[in-house]
C-alpha cells in the first residue's frame, strides 16, 4: 500500500505475503480445530464478511456510506436460491413452496436460472449492472453523504418488501429454505459443507487481495482523493463519479457473491437476511474492525458475528445488551475500528518515550490521513 | 497522556470483558426444579464446562457424539445415563416476536418445572438448554441444529412463525430429530419430524367459518389479512368453502406485515355489504385495524369480525374498548371452566403473577412438553424412533380437553371455541365444537377442499 494503515499496513511492503501465509493456514487450520456445526458457522461469518470487504472499500476507501448493502446480497442469494429449487425439483420441474403457496407453474423469469452457467454469470452481471446505472445516475448528479445513505437504504427497503409481498415466485416471508443439492453435491453431506467452507474462505481471501490491488492502483489513490477532497479533485480534471462508480460496483459484486454463497451454507435465504436491519448489521463489523484498513472489516466482521452467536449461546435473553454495549464502547473510544489499536498503542509508546506532538490514539494512524478524512465518511451511521 | 492511558486501558478491558463473557457461558442451562438443585446443578456445570472447551475456546476437536449425530445412520448423542435428560427451548427472546414468544416460553418452563417435581420422566429430571431464536428464520434454524448436535437434547420445543418453523424443518429431518411447535397455522405439512400441538385450519379456520354460517347466517363475508403465507393460505381455503356453502366474499384485503393504516381498507369495508369480517391480520396491524374500525362506527353488532391471531394477550395491546364484543376462533381461553385449566392457570399466575394471562399458543406448548413425557414413557425410550412409534394415541387431559395425538400427521385432536372478547379483556367461548376435531392437515375429508393440497404431499 501507499498508505499503509491498520493492520496490513504494520507489516513492510512484502509483509502481505506473510499476510496471506497465515490467511491460508488459518484457513486450513479452522477445520481442524472446530466441529461441523461451528465450521458451517465460519462459513457464514465468510459470506458476510464478504459484504463486508465490499463496504470497507466503498465507504472505508471510497467514503460512500453503503447501508443498503442488503440488496446486493439478497439479488446475489435470491438468485443462487432459485437455481437451487429449481435442481432440486429436476428438469420441468416446480420448486415445493410454488405447489403450497402458489398455482404450481414455474413463472417466465424463473426458467433461465435453470442453468448453472446463466445463474453464475447473472450473480455477478446482474448487480454490477444495477449498481453501474444507480452509481452512474447517482454520482454524476453528485449525490453523497447521508443523502446516499439514505438513497440505498430506502431502495433495500423496497428490495425486501418486494421480495415479501411476492409469496408465490419469491416464497414471501417464509422465504426459500429445505434446498438439497448444490450445482450436484448434496448438501446434507459434511465433505461438501466442508467444501463450501473452502470455497467462500478462499473467494473472501481473492476479494481482500482485489481491494488490495486496486487499492494499490492509480484508482485507488483517486478513489482516496475522491474521498478526502472531492471539489480538488475535480479541479484537477478528473471525473470523481467513476472511481465511486467501480467502487460501488465492486462492492455490489463482492456483497451479491456473498449472498449466493450464504444460501447453500446456511440452507435458506429470506427477507428477513436482505433488509434494513441486516444492511445496517452488515456495517457493524466494518466500523468495529476499521473501516479504512484493508482486514479491519473481514476481522471486525468474524469478531461480531463470532461474539453475537457465544454471547446469544450463553445469555440467551441478555446477549444484545452486550452487544450494544460493544457497539457503544467501540465508536465511543475507537472511531476507527479495533484495528487502529496498534497504530493507537503505538503513537501511545511515542507519546510517552517524550516526543511531544505525535498523533493522538486512533485519530491518525502512521502516514494516514488527517482529520478530515476521518471525519467526512462518518457524517453518516458513525458519529 | 494519561487520558489516552484510560481509553487504552478501558477499550482493552471492555473487549475482554465481552469475549470473556461471549467465551465462558458456554450454554445457559437452566434448572428448573428446586427439589433436585443439587444434583442437576453440578451435572449442568459440569456439562456447561466441558462445552465452553469445545465450542467456544476452539481448541479441542469434538468428535465421536457429535460427529455421530450428524450421520444419517439415525445415533444420536444424547445421553440417557445419568439421572438428568437435557431437552432444548428454542424461542425468540428478542426481535419483534419476542413479546409473543416469551409468553411460549414461560409456559414451557411452568412445564418443566412441574413435571420435574412430579419425578421427570422416565425417572429422569429435565435439563433444559435455552437459545434464542432472534425473531430471525436463520438464527432458529441454527440454533436448533446446535441444540441438537453440541447440546444433544432429546427434543426441542419452541418456534412460531411459519418461517421460524419450515427453516428449522430441514435441520430436524436431517439430523433425525424432534420438534414440538405450539403455535395454530395454516396446515398442508407433516414431518415424522416435527409434533404440531397447534390448531391446523380445520381445527381453527373450520370452526370459524362454521359458526359464522350457521350461527349468524352470515352470505357476505370480508377477508382481511397481513399480508404472508399464514393469511393467504386459510383465505385460500374460506374462499374454497364459501363458494361450496353460499357465502359471496365481497372483498379480500392484504397488508403488508407490520402496516399501519387502514384507513383505506376500512372505507372500503364500510362501503361494502359485508355481514361480516374474516381478519387474519397479524401482531401490530390489528391495533391500527380495530382503531380505525371503531372510529369508522364499526361495531360488533352490525359487523362482527372474527380474528384468529389475537388472544388474550393481544386484548390489553388493541385496547378492550375496541375490541370488545368481537368474536375470536382458537382452542383455548382462560375461561374455559374445567378444573385441568383451572389448575393450569393457577399455577401460571402464581410462578409469574395474577396479572398475567393464559392464551392459546401459550397452553399448546405447556401441552407439548407433557405430551413428550407420555410420549417417552409409553416407549419406555427418548430415542426419536421410539417416540414416533408410541405417538399415535397418546392422550393428555389439557387445559383446553382432552387432546390425542394422530400418529399419521403428528398433529393432535383438538376442540375448537368460538369465543367473545368481554368487557374484562378475556374472552369467553360462546360455541364449542362436538368434542375433539380430528386434525386434517391437507384437508383431505373434505370434498370442497380437493385441489388446494394438490402437489404439496
Amino acid at each position: 500500500m501507499n498508505r499503509p494503515q491498520g493492520l496490513m499496513g504494520q507489516l513492510k511492503r512484502s509483509g502481505w505475503l506473510v499476510g496471506l501465509a497465515v490467511a491460508v493456514v488459518a484457513v486450513f487450520l479452522a477445520p481442524q480445530l472446530l466441529d461441523a456445526f461451528r465450521l458451517g458457522l465460519v462459513a457464514k461469518y465468510l459470506c458476510i464478511a464478504m459484504v463486508a470487504v465490499g463496504i470497507g472499500l466503498a465507504w472505508g476507501q471510497g467514503g460512500m456510506l453503503v447501508l443498503g448493502q442488503g440488496l446486493y446480497f439478497g439479488l446475489g442469494g435470491y438468485m443462487m436460491a432459485m437455481h437451487m429449487k429449481l435442481d432440486d425439483a429436476g428438469p420441468g420441474g416446480v420448486p415445493d413452496f410454488m405447489n403450497l403457496y402458489g398455482n404450481n407453474v414455474v413463472p417466465g423469469w424463473w426458467e433461465p436460472f435453470r442453468s448453472a452457467g446463466f445463474t453464475l454469470v447473472a450473480i455477478v452481471l446482474l448487480p454490477a449492472l444495477f449498481a453501474g446505472l444507480l452509481g452512474y445516475a447517482v454520482f454524476t448528479r453528485r449525490v453523497r453523504g447521508a443523502y446516499f445513505a439514505i438513497l440505498s437504504q430506502a431502495l433495500v427497503a423496497a428490495f425486501a418488501t418486494w421480495v415479501e409481498s411476492q409469496q408465490k415466485t419469491t416464497g414471501g416471508f417464509n422465504g426459500m429454505t429445505n434446498f438439497k443439492g448444490w450445482f450436484g453435491f448434496a448438501l446434507n453431506d459434511p465433505v461438501n459443507k466442508r467444501m463450501l467452507y473452502y470455497i467462500a474462505a478462499f473467494v473472501l481471501i481473492a476479494m481482500v487481495l482485489i481491494v488490495r490491488w486496486l487499492m494499490r492502483s492509480r484508482f485507488g489513490e483517486l478513489l482516496l482523493a475522491v474521498r478526502d477532497q472531492e471539489n480538488r479533485v475535480r479541479f484537477l480534471g478528473y471525473d470523481p463519479a467513476w472511481s465511486k462508480v467501480i467502487a460501488y460496483v465492486v462492492a455490489a459484486v463482492f456483497a451479491a457473491i456473498g449472498g449466493a454463497l450464504f444460501v447453500p451454507i446456511v440452507g435458506m435465504i429470506n427477507p428477513k437476511n436482505v433488509g434494513v436491519t441486516p444492511s445496517i448489521l452488515f456495517l457493524a463489523g466494518v466500523v468495529l474492525g476499521g473501516r479504512t484498513t484493508l482486514l479491519g472489516p473481514v476481522l471486525g466482521t468474524i469478531a461480531v458475528r463470532w461474539a453475537e452467536t457465544g454471547l446469544s449461546e450463553a445469555y440467551p435473553s441478555l446477549w444484545q445488551y452486550f452487544q450494544g454495549a460493544l457497539f457503544v464502547l467501540v465508536i465511543a473510544f475507537l472511531a476507527q475500528g479495533a484495528a487502529s489499536i496498534g497504530p493507537g498503542a503505538k503513537a501511545l509508546w511515542r507519546r510517552l518515550r517524550g516526543s511531544p506532538g505525535a498523533a493522538p490514539p486512533g485519530a491518525t494512524p502512521p502516514g494516514g490521513v488527517p482529520k478530515a478524512a476521518e471525519t467526512a465518511p462518518a457524517e453518516g451511521a458513525a458519529s | 497522556m494519561k487520558k489516552n492511558t484510560r481509553v487504552i486501558a478501558m477499550v482493552g478491558a471492555g473487549l475482554t470483558a465481552v469475549s470473556l463473557l461471549a467465551g465462558c457461558g458456554g450454554s445457559k442451562v437452566d434448572d428448573t426444579t428446586s427439589a433436585s438443585a443439587t444434583s442437576a446443578t453440578t451435572d449442568a456445570a459440569t456439562e456447561t464446562e466441558t462445552e465452553t472447551e469445545a465450542a467456544a475456546g476452539g481448541e479441542t476437536t469434538v468428535e465421536g457424539p457429535t460427529e455421530a449425530a450428524t450421520t444419517s445412520d439415525g445415533t444420536t448423542c444424547v445421553d440417557t445415563s445419568g439421572d438428568t435428560i437435557k431437552i432444548g427451548f428454542v424461542n425468540s427472546l428478542s426481535g419483534t416476536m419476542a413479546i409473543s414468544e416469551q409468553t411460549v416460553n414461560d409456559s414451557l418452563h411452568l412445564a418443566a418445572e412441574e413435571i420435574n417435581a412430579a419425578g421427570g420422566v422416565l425417572g429422569k429430571q429435565l435439563e433444559i438448554v435455552e437459545e434464542d431464536g432472534a425473531s430471525d428464520p436463520v438464527i432458529f434454524a441454527e440454533k436448533a441444529a446446535k441444540l441438537i448436535d453440541s447440546d444433544c437434547v432429546a427434543a426441542v420445543f419452541g418456534g412460531w412463525t411459519s418461517a421460524s418453523r419450515k427453516a428449522m424443518l430441514p435441520v430436524f429431518e436431517e439430523k433425525n430429530s424432534l420438534l414440538f411447535y405450539p403455535v395454530q397455522y395454516e396446515g398442508l405439512e407433516s414431518s415424522a419430524n416435527i409434533f404440531y400441538t397447534g390448531a391446523t385450519t380445520n381445527q381453527q379456520i373450520l370452526p370459524g367459518m362454521e359458526y359464522l354460517k350457521n350461527e349468524l347466517g352470515v352470505t357476505k363475508l370480508y377477508l382481511i389479512g397481513s399480508d404472508y403465507v399464514f393469511p393467504q393460505t386459510a383465505n385460500k381455503e374460506i374462499k374454497a368453502y364459501s363458494e361450496a356453502n353460499g357465502i359471496e366474499i365481497v372483498g379480500e384485503e392484504y397488508a403488508p406485515l407490520g402496516h399501519t393504516d387502514f384507513s383505506t381498507i376500512v372505507s372500503k369495508l364500510k362501503a361494502s355489504d359485508a355481514q361480516a369480517v374474516f381478519n387474519t391480520l397479524n401482531g401490530d396491524s390489528n391495533v391500527a385495524f380495530f382503531k380505525e374500525y371503531k372510529n369508522a362506527g364499526l361495531t360488533a353488532e352490525d359487523m362482527p369480525v372474527i380474528s384468529v391471531s389475537i388472544a388474550e394477550e393481544e386484548v390489553g395491546g388493541i385496547g378492550i374498548d375496541n375490541i370488545v364484543g368481537q368474536l375470536t376462533a382458537w382452542n383455548y381461553y382462560q375461561t374455559i371452566d374445567t378444573p385441568d385449566n383451572q389448575t393450569f392457570v393457577a399455577a401460571f399466575k402464581a410462578k409469574y403473577g395474577e396479572d398475567r394471562v393464559t392464551s392459546d399458543p401459550m397452553e399448546a406448548a405447556y401441552v407439548s412438553l407433557y405430551l413428550w413425557k407420555l410420549m417417552a414413557e409409553k416407549a419406555g425410550s427418548f430415542a426419536v424412533a421410539d417416540i414416533q412409534a408410541a405417538a399415535d394415541g397418546v392422550t393428555f387431559a389439557a387445559p383446553e380437553g382432552s387432546v390425542t395425538v394422530v400418529g399419521s400427521n403428528h398433529h393432535i385432536t383438538k376442540t375448537a371455541y368460538i369465543g367473545k372478547v368481554r368487557e374484562d379483556g378475556l374472552i369467553e367461548a360462546v360455541w364449542t365444537s362436538d368434542g375433539p376435531i380430528d386434525p386434517d392437515p391437507y384437508l383431505e375429508g373434505y370434498d370442497w377442499a380437493a385441489g388446494l393440497a394438490e402437489g404439496v404431499q
